[in-house]
């Protein structure tokens, strides 16, 4: 309930967040809180400060362009979740946002704290990989990007550097007969991913798939592609014999999780279900 | 007008407080230099403390104190008490804080004393406590085949063993057509109630005088408990309970840590206040349930359930709280012959020390779990002689009585028509469709389940020689006083307590309905030993059967001593003197009256009445019921089983309850609902673990899971009348019932949804990976 002594900023630019966590060591990004606060209520997390960027305003919004759609690292998981520009884009992210946690969660939590946080779980990173996010990071040398396939390194663990804040989140633009779908399936708890996976599909002229990209989220200790199942429906109509066949290799070389809730067996077995229903129903978008 | 009161639904008078943030609550208490506790508990399950350096602690700026064990010890202050006390029972003593050796991961090691929160909780970090740790036994039934020893005081790690039968059970599963045997679960719970534990304690050094305000169900048994844990003389002792938060149980007992805060307030000589995190909660809050038994039941070809024989393991933690060895015994065992006319029972129950929490009472304690053993084992049945599971229901139900049913074994039931209940139900739903719909599904690939439930339990504890006999610390009656005040206003206080049960409401029905009056005439005190007359609180849905009735008794003579004053009002002979609608007369002349609020102003200012008529307006009343009442009804659950991932949905819940006399129809409907959704989340969701070094891998709601609104379906409900003989209300007690009946028939839904895979049992809860396994014919874990 009470976290040990740290301190607290609230810087108003980028810039000026940047400064403070090269000033402070063991210093750590404050955004939505809702996984670094209960960790330093429970005193798993000891931050000596906390650089808290929700007065950077700039950080939140949602921009759409021809080139894609830019979301800020600050926006809500409720805004992501309402938003029509990101439904009528990428479908699959409105998904994930909407099966975030409960409406409290949703309320303050948002995209760049999860992604940063990077917890095994999460949702966005599964639709992160499958749509081929790519995130820009500012420090002290100023902004470069990350592609999301380059991003998620293990459990709780990201390509971001410790003083480098995650500020925006680019998803590529629309292409012509593709689609995306995410399909959770929860830890009853926590509402955390058991598995989650996000299928993105392209077909061809002929209604075959020409490509296809499988991120996963909760099987193993971080988000990840089911390139095997990618593979077997490359070239493939998309029926729901082809699709059930590509789904059974989804799980193909993943070190699945085993704990409390489900065993790695169970995981691996939930990937294959989610990843045909999420193949199905991003199959059925892009037509 | 006024007889319409009971039974109608009043809107609960505690809501507009509770819900717009204006309870108060234990740890809304702020007394002048008050100081804060914390508690350091033990992260391992078993362990021997080499030593403990407070040192550092105590240099720190804000620390007022620290406290260990010996410190308690050195006080005089005796180990936490045992309430019921069975033949033979071994008690391992069970001190505030460990002295040698940690018996479970938070167990309570040494308190902190400080001038904020959170410097009591910083200062918990600089305490050095040197473990050697010991190997734990974590599991009810393997604690007694040569386990880690919890206690030296019990071999074997038995706390207890308690055995009750009826007829022969041995015989009749000899001669039974078919015998059917079955290791059956009762997964460990964790009560959770929305309000964690608190306490202020506030021992006034210039009159040693000691109030402790807390989270409690019972005020006069805290009281009694606490004077005779710590030796703080009872009459210098006021015990409050405010507001709470919901119990479950789980806040009947005399916890560790309001005693620590007692010594921290006296060597202090300053209020000190503790309140529970809720990771604390998980851990330091006694746990519901968790059996193992082997189950063994005999049946005629047509039905009929001859014998059932039980062996029971109660897992009871690492220290027996204060009412946990009543659990397993007197409200499991002799209520396995359910609703049945089951003739030969036989139960056995070890009572077993493990390195895990202390398990107590949660709602419905011991009843859940006799009837989810009887209630599977009915669906056995069915299974076995292929009859559908109404069928056999039907066949062994005890036909309706008005009073009086003796069971095979220690209990008597008071009424009850279980078949009409059933009936009832099956009309409600059309039970006929309802199976036919679950066939057409079947053959489209979609798994649908149909699961019955039909129960009896025990509450209204409890006719006090009974209680007594069966090994009660306390007596179990209950008190009330009924106190009118001159300008015609009642005030009740009632020695049972509301934590969510509505008695501000429900109580005040009562009265309003007998006085002619208005429930907004009537306030009802409760939770303060220096205002309500002893009683003995709320648990086992007791405190309507009991704790109402007293209510109705005492306004009862209310009524008498006004009809006294009435009758020289009236100028009447006393004989002739009736009270209806509000208003004394005499019989046959209701224009010429005098109404209640007369009397009540005469009772306190006299003007008519001569001066040898006693003056005061206010009576009291003891109840001590003639026999427990015994509620009763019959629950279905539809579900729906993803055969891909196992992933059961509830889409269907009904239930026909019997509670007696119902005082107010909403609040029996909400008890009703909550109590469904808790034994739904024992059915499908909530799970606590332990890995086998006593480690509590379920411990906070990321990993333990409570059933939420979302994940419910609207629930259909309706009730039969049988009164209660037992009580003049005639009512049974309302608060567990859901919870009873529903872990079960939940449970028969999802195996009744799995029968095309030949599924005949799956151990609760009723997880995704579970079923799916059991489909998919792999091990079940």
């Amino acid at each position: 309930m009470f976290p040990a002594k740290f301190e607290y900023y609230a810087p108003k630019s980028v810039k000026e967040a940047v400064t403070l966590l090269a000033k402070n060591k063991n210093a750590k990004i404050l955004a939505g809180g809702h996984s670094l606060l209960p960790a330093m209520k429970l005193r798993l997390a000891e931050p000596s400060a906390l650089v808290d960027v929700g007065k950077i305003k700039t950080l939140a919004g949602i921009k759409s362009a021809k080139s894609g759609t830019t979301i800020g690292a600050l926006t809500t998981h409720a805004t992501i979740a309402a938003s029509d520009a990101i439904r009528n884009h990428c479908p699959a992210i409105s998904e994930a946002a909407a099966a975030i946690g409960d409406w409290q969660v949703r309320n303050r939590g948002t995209i760049g704290g999860s992604l940063a946080h990077a917890d095994p779980a999460a949702d966005y990173p599964a639709v992160m990989l499958a749509v081929g996010a790519e995130f820009t990071a500012v420090g002290a040398k100023g902004a470069r990007k990350i592609k999301a396939g380059d991003f998620f390194k293990g459990a709780l663990t990201t390509a971001l550097k410790p003083n480098e804040v995650l500020t925006q989140i680019k998803i590529p633009a629309h292409q012509p007969s593709s689609g995306c779908a995410y399909v959770k399936f929860a830890q009853p708890a926590s509402r955390f991913a058991i598995v989650g996976v996000c299928a993105w599909v392209k077909l061809d002229a002929n209604r075959n798939v020409e490509k296809a990209s499988i991120g996963v989220t909760g099987a193993c200790a971080n988000a990840t592609r089911a390139r095997a199942a990618e593979k077997a429906l490359e070239g493939k109509k998309p029926d729901d014999a082809a699709i059930k066949a590509a789904a059974a290799h989804s799980s193909d070389g993943m070190d699945c999780l085993s704990d409390i809730h489900a065993s790695a067996e169970y995981r691996a077995h939930l990937v294959s279900v989610m990843t045909e229903r999420a193949m199905k129903a991003a199959v059925e978008r892009a037509k | 007008m006024a007889t319409q009161i009971i039974g109608s639904t009043v809107k609960r008078r505690e809501d507009p407080r509770l819900i717009t943030g204006n309870g108060k609550y234990t740890d809304n208490m702020t007394l002048p230099h008050m100081a804060y506790m914390a508690i350091l508990r033990s992260p391992h399950a078993h362990a021997r403390i080499k030593s403990i350096d407070a040192s550092k602690a105590k240099k720190l700026a804000g620390v007022l104190a620290v406290f260990t064990g010996k410190d308690l010890k050195d006080a005089g202050i005796n180990p936490l008490p045992v309430g019921w006390l069975l033949p033979e029972i071994k008690i391992g003593p069970h001190p505030a804080l460990a002295i040698d050796t940690v018996r479970y991961v938070g167990d309570g090691v040494a308190a902190v004393v400080a001038e904020d929160r959170a410097t009591a909780k910083d200062a918990l970090d600089l305490i050095d406590v040197d473990y050697e740790p010991l190997p734990a036994n974590v599991d009810g039934e393997k604690a007694t085949q040569g386990a880690p020893q919890v206690h030296a005081e019990a071999a074997n790690n038995v706390a207890f063993y308690f055995k009750i039968g009826g007829g022969d059970a041995d015989a009749a599963l000899k001669s039974a057509d078919g015998v059917i045997k079955q290791r059956i679960l009762n997964q460990r719970l964790v009560p959770n109630a929305m309000e964690p534990r608190a306490a202020v304690a506030h021992y006034e050094p210039a009159t040693g005088q000691f109030t402790l305000y807390n989270t409690n169900q019972n005020p006069h048994i805290i009281r009694v408990l606490f004077a005779l844990t710590t030796g703080h003389p009872e009459h210098k002792t006021r015990v409050v309970a405010p507001d709470v938060g919901g119990g479950f149980g789980s806040k009947i007992y005399l916890y560790a840590d309001e005693i620590v805060a007692y010594l921290a307030s006296k060597t202090l000589g300053r209020p000190v206040k503790w309140t529970e995190e809720r990771s604390e909660n998980f851990k330091a809050t006694t746990h519901g349930r968790d059996h193992i038994s082997d189950v063994e039941v005999g049946y005629k070809k047509d039905g009929t359930i001859t014998a059932l024989k039980v062996k029971t393991w109660a897992n009871q933690g690492a220290y027996l709280s204060t009412f946990a060895p009543l659990i397993p015994t007197f409200l499991y065992a002799p209520m396995l012959q359910g609703p049945y006319t089951i003739e030969n029972v036989f139960c056995e129950v070890w009572g077993t020390y493990t390195n895990t929490t202390p398990v107590d009472a949660y709602r419905g304690a011991g009843r859940p779990e006799a009837t989810y053993l009887l209630e599977r084992a009915v669906d056995l049945v069915a299974g076995a002689v292929e009859m559908d599971p109404a069928d056999v229901r039907k066949k062994n139900l005890i036909p309706a009585f008005k009073e009086n049913y003796k069971t095979c074994m220690a209990y008597v039931y008071d009424s009850g028509d279980y078949p009409a209940e059933l009936e009832k139900l099956l009309k409600m739903v059309d039970y006929p469709k309802l199976r036919r719909e679950q066939q057409a599904a079947r053959k489209q690939g979609k798994y649908i389940g149909i699961g019955l439930s039909t129960y009896v339990e025990i509450t209204g504890a409890a006719p006090a020689q009974v209680a007594v006999s069966l090994g009660a610390g306390a007596a179990l009656v209950e008190s009330a006083l009924v106190r009118v005040m001159p300008t015609g206003k009642v005030q009740v206080m009632t020695g049972s307590h509301s934590h969510g049960q509505g008695h501000e409401t429900t109580f005040a029905q009562i009265v309003a309905d007998q006085l002619g009056l208005n429930v907004e005439d009537v306030e009802v005190m409760h939770g303060d030993t220096d205002k309500v007359p002893f009683g003995a609180g709320t648990y086992g849905s007791r405190s309507q059967p009991v704790g109402g009735a007293a209510v109705y008794i005492a306004t009862q003579r209310v009524i008498e001593r006004g009809k006294k004053l009435a009758t020289h009002m009236l100028e009447a002979a006393e004989a002739d003197v009736v009270f209806e609608g509000g208003k004394y007369f005499v019989q046959g002349s209701p224009s010429k009256a005098v109404s209640f609020g007369e009397v009540a102003l005469e009772a306190h200012w006299p003007r008519k009445v001569p001066a040898d008529v006693e003056l005061g307006l206010e009576a009291s009343a003891f109840f001590n019921p003639a026999n427990f009442t015994f509620p009763a009804g019959a629950h279905l659950a539809v579900v729906e089983v993803d055969p891909d991932t196992g992933k059961v949905d509830l889409t269907r819940y009904a239930a026909v309850d019997d509670v007696g006399k119902v005082i107010n129809p909403m609040i029996v409907d909400g008890q009703l609902h909550g109590g469904v959704a808790q034994g739904v989340g024992q059915a499908l969701w909530e799970n606590t673990v332990y890995d086998e070094n006593g480690q509590l891998l379920s411990g906070s709601f990321m990993d333990y899971a409570m059933p939420i609104a979302s994940n419910l379906p609207l629930y259909e409900n309706a009730r039969i009348e049988t009164p209660s003989p037992v009580n003049p209300l005639g009512a049974k007690g309302a608060g567990e019932t859901g919870t009873i009946a529903s872990t079960p028939a939940v449970a028969n839904a999802v195996i009744d949804a799995l029968k095309p895979f030949g599924v005949k049992h799956i151990d609760l809860p009723l997880t995704s990976e579970k079923v799916w396994r059991a489909m998919h014919s792999r091990v079940v874990k």
